[in-house]
């Protein structure tokens, strides 16, 4: 569980934050990523994200491990989904546990960041109007 | 030589299937590129795209071997 894992199930985010549970742990910081009803002015009723699974994995635990040594952190997790998903369900989840609240914050953040930045993951939006996309940032 | 393409999201829609094999002359990834955007309409330029080859990431002028395994990755939007 520690660590970077993609899942085509949805998040269960009470069994995640368990998972940073540790000896010494004073602050746990969590971050969840929802599936929002708009985007860049048009209205959204889903969104499907894609993998490329070996890689996304390879480099979302080389984040994690980039993060273990930036910041003092007991255990760091991030899951992301796959498949298709409906407005509200969690997209991405990303927790640090630490013994003090500032590295638990920032590896965190530093996680969800460069995991949104570098892992190798799409993802296309299904709009209210029939239409869908594939977001690609840059392209416009 | 052979290689083995696989393809997501947009490029995956442009060239009509995730993945093919395709028998090519080209000797890096930037000639393959060239020969496959070409061939399947690609919009983006190298400049825009990362390359994994047998699931690591590499650079543009990356000599390819047979069969290898390569990967043009359009900008993620995980998240």
């Amino acid at each position: 569980m520690d660590g970077f894992s993609l899942s085509d199930a949805p998040l269960d985010g009470a069994r995640l934050r368990a998972a940073l549970e540790a000896q010494g742990v004073g602050a746990v910081v969590c971050f969840e990523g929802r599936v929002r009803d708009h985007n860049d002015g048009r209205a959204v009723n889903g969104l499907s994200y894609q993998a490329y699974a070996v890689l996304a994995g390879a480099e979302g635990q080389k984040i994690v491990a980039e993060a273990r040594q930036r910041y003092a952190v007991e255990r760091i997790v991030c899951v992301h989904r796959t498949g298709d998903l409906a407005l509200g369900e969690v997209a991405v989840w990303a927790g640090a546990s630490a013994g003090h609240r500032a590295a638990a914050f920032d590896a965190c953040r530093y996680v969800i960041d460069q995991v949104k930045a570098r892992v190798p993951i799409w993802k296309r939006e299904h709009y209210v109007d029939g239409d869908s996309e594939w977001l690609h940032p840059g392209s416009h | 030589m052979n290689y083995r393409l696989l393809y997501f999201a947009s490029l995956s829609d442009a060239a009509g299937r995730a993945e093919e094999t395709v028998a090519s002359d080209a000797r890096d990834a930037r000639a393959l590129y060239a020969e496959l955007a070409a061939r399947h309409g690609f919009k983006f330029t190298p400049e825009r795209l990362r390359v994994a080859v047998n699931g690591a990431f590499t650079g543009w002028d990356r000599q390819l071997a047979d069969n290898d395994e390569v990967v043009f990755l359009p900008p993620v939007s995980g998240g």
